[in-house]
């Protein structure tokens, strides 16, 4: 299984701080796709809009593909400094 | 050195760490950043600052390195504060110390303009009295961040 976090006004947006599912094999935007079809709010805030995916702490691009444990995170871009 | 955390920091406390016991660092580089009043068209007056644990001393740790292996610097620091944050607050430091001040000004240059295009924090503002906002992500910052690649 894999965790799946939610940071700043995406996890607002969402209303969600994290999920648990089973991504192993997935490509980065494979994963975005599946979490897309939840709803409509989903899809616009994990697909339209631009979202950073970091995996096991390091951001990872589009087509990197997720391991089993693999722990995720979805984000805004960041603001920080 | 990398730092995250919600108190303030000293800066003569900083350059004292910074320096402790090295007499071959002729330059000393220090950047501070702040909480400013007007950010984006916005009268600010407060700041929240989030970020993601985990990830956030990873990589400044890693950008510590590169920095390191970049230029011939003694020693770098980072601190970077989390949580409530108010106007004229300090948000950031980055100190570099080194033989000559080349490297230590450019090392400095870097590794801020890199935490500010990477390092996974999201300023929320306190606006025009009263309102949240989350601070946009700036384009300037990504064009700083690439000319380092």
């Amino acid at each position: 299984m894999n965790k799946i976090l939610f940071f700043a006004q995406l996890r607002e947006r969402l209303q969600c701080d994290e999920v648990t599912l089973d991504a192993a094999g997935l490509q980065v935007s494979e994963l975005r796709q599946q979490l897309a079809q939840r709803n409509e709010r989903w899809r616009k805030w994990i697909l339209e809009k631009d979202v950073l995916v970091a995996v096991n702490q390091s951001l990872a691009p589009a087509e990197f593909y997720i391991g089993s444990g693999d722990e995720i995170a979805m984000f805004p871009p960041v603001t920080g400094g | 050195m990398i730092r995250v955390q919600e108190q303030d920091f000293d800066i003569n406390q900083e350059y004292q760490a910074l320096l402790n016991n090295d007499s071959s660092s002729g330059a000393v580089v220090l950047f501070v950043g702040r909480v400013r009043d007007l950010n984006q068209g916005h009268q600010v007056s407060q700041l929240f600052l989030e970020h993601y644990s985990q990830m956030t001393e990873k990589y400044l740790a890693q950008l510590e390195q590169q920095a390191m292996e970049l230029w011939p610097l003694e020693n770098v620091s980072i601190i970077h504060r989390v949580g409530e944050l108010k106007l004229e607050d300090k948000i950031v430091l980055v100190a570099v110390s080194s033989t000559h001040r080349e490297s230590a000004f450019e090392a400095a240059q870097y590794l801020i303009d890199l935490l500010k295009a990477n390092a996974p924090f999201w300023k929320k503002e306190l606006v025009d009295g009263g309102k949240n906002r989350w601070v946009n992500a700036n384009h300037k910052d990504k064009i700083a961040a690439a000319q380092w690649s």
